[in-house]
């Protein structure tokens, strides 16, 4: 849903995205310690996978993008876990764009990363409960943030494409709403159940 | 991975391209791209599109599988296409009760026509490479190594945490849950995800604890003796060939 694909964008468009993604990524790998790396991975698996389980939305369907929660569960690795969903959609099913690799990275991976941590005050220590509120409120404004990414490289590639982009902007309503109560049903269940995958909950550790 | 939860199959791996080396796959199918971008004739971007169908179908790929994918168009890309015509500005001709814009029309062709293009050769090219040979490629492309270690690491995983999600799946079926558009399907799946989190985190721990065990300090060996062959060169040569013409019909068009 959230994926351009290629031949869509203008080349400055691309270039930007491609460069924007890049320092994400930098950013994500500097803050990723090696022995972390089977972790990260598998977690990045997971959400490959659940972006694959159809959720129904009256006669249609959605997809879920996740990333509200990868920012609350990876933090700025968000970036590189995105970037590999993408690359294994293109390797696994042919899916996806190459040019777009950059501006798609960044229209999901970054408006989850800020989101979660800013709303780091509000978690620290939070109850269950408080915790899934705030997490379906970041998750939301995730997918507006990602829609509002996807407009922007709509808008900038051609002035001709601004029309059809409130139609667009309208398919993100309901996704934004199911996103919502799914990530905030999970965030509640994982403060239950195993709080350690949400570093967002914990106060820093202090490293020596 | 268990049906009813991959929304697509993947295409069948190809003997004939498995035999190219993984970077020149990788290179060959960013330079087509790129190629296909930088077209701007819709009557050389039609010819590319009935080469490119031939090849696709040339190495292997049936009609079936390519066509399952050029109609899988995202739902933005149909709104584009419509709205196009329709609202850009420019001369229009009227067909019926509504007026088309000429320009809106032809960029909406070109679209469409770079759109299915790229599609097919990232299908042709990319598609059914396999992940851990693509995660050599882009190593000995210079691609970061952390980034690479991430990405094989996802690979292997993505199957097993597919099982375990079979799994799950398999259990919410038992107990007969249907997805519907209801709070409870919502919660169903958020608990699904959840679980699945939980399961692949402590999973995760074990499998650090084992490589740590085996003093795994952040990467592997990554051993393959991947050597550029003849095949490889006159495959790289050929596409060149190709590329180039289609640039030049389009210079000259």
């Amino acid at each position: 849903m959230a994926h351009i694909p290629d031949g869509v964008l203008s080349l400055p468009v691309i270039a930007a995205g491609g460069a924007g993604a890049a320092i994400g990524l930098a950013l994500g790998l500097r803050a990723l310690d090696e022995r972390e790396i089977p972790k990260t991975a598998i977690l990045a698996a997971v959400f490959f996978v659940a972006s694959l389980v159809a959720v129904p939305v009256g006669p249609s369907s959605v997809h879920v993008l996740l990333g509200g929660l990868m920012g609350l569960v990876l933090g700025v690795r968000a970036f590189a876990a995105v970037f590999i969903g993408l690359v294994l959609q293109a390797v696994l099913f042919g899916f996806g764009g190459l040019s777009t690799l950059g501006v798609d990275t960044l229209n999901m991976a970054l408006p989850g990363v800020v989101l979660a941590s800013l709303a780091r005050p509000l978690l620290l220590g939070a109850s269950p409960a408080r915790a899934g509120v705030v997490a379906a409120v970041v998750a939301a404004l995730a997918v507006f943030g990602t829609a509002a990414g996807v407009s922007a490289a709509l808008a900038l590639s051609s002035s001709d494409y601004v029309p059809a982009l409130k139609i667009i902007l309208l398919t993100y309503l309901p996704l934004a709403a199911v996103e919502a109560v799914i990530t905030g049903f999970v965030v509640s269940f994982l403060a239950r159940v195993k709080p350690e995958i949400l570093p967002v909950l914990q106060p820093p550790e202090i490293r020596p | 991975m268990s049906e009813g939860l991959a929304c697509s199959l993947a295409p069948p791996s190809r003997a004939g391209l498995d035999r190219l080396d993984g970077r020149v796959r990788v290179l060959a199918a960013a330079a087509a791209v790129a190629t296909i971008l930088a077209l701007g004739s819709p009557v050389v971007l039609t010819l590319a599109l009935v080469l490119g169908l031939g090849l696709a179908l040339l190495s292997g790929l049936s009609g079936r599988d390519v066509a399952a994918r050029l109609v899988h168009m995202e739902g933005f890309l149909l709104v584009l296409l419509v709205v196009l015509p329709l609202t850009a500005p420019g001369p229009t001709i009227a067909l019926g009760p509504v007026a088309l814009s000429q320009p809106g029309l032809d960029h909406a062709i070109l679209v469409l026509l770079r759109v299915n293009l790229c599609a097919l050769a990232i299908l042709t090219l990319l598609a059914g490479l396999e992940p851990v040979h693509l995660g050599h490629a882009l190593a000995r492309l210079k691609v970061p190594a952390k980034l690479v270690h991430l990405f094989l690491f996802s690979a292997r995983y993505v199957a097993v945490i597919g099982e375990e999600a079979g799994r799950l799946h398999e259990a919410l079926r038992v107990r007969a849950f249907r997805p519907r558009t209801s709070l409870h399907t919502l919660r169903t799946l958020a608990y699904f995800v959840g679980q699945l989190l939980v399961r692949a985190f402590e999973r995760a721990e074990r499998v650090d604890e084992a490589m740590r065990c085996r003093a795994f300090a952040g990467r592997f060996a990554l051993i393959a003796d991947a050597r550029l062959t003849r095949l490889d060169a006159l495959f790289a040569g050929g596409l060149a060939i190709g590329l180039a013409g289609l640039l030049l019909l389009d210079r000259l068009a």
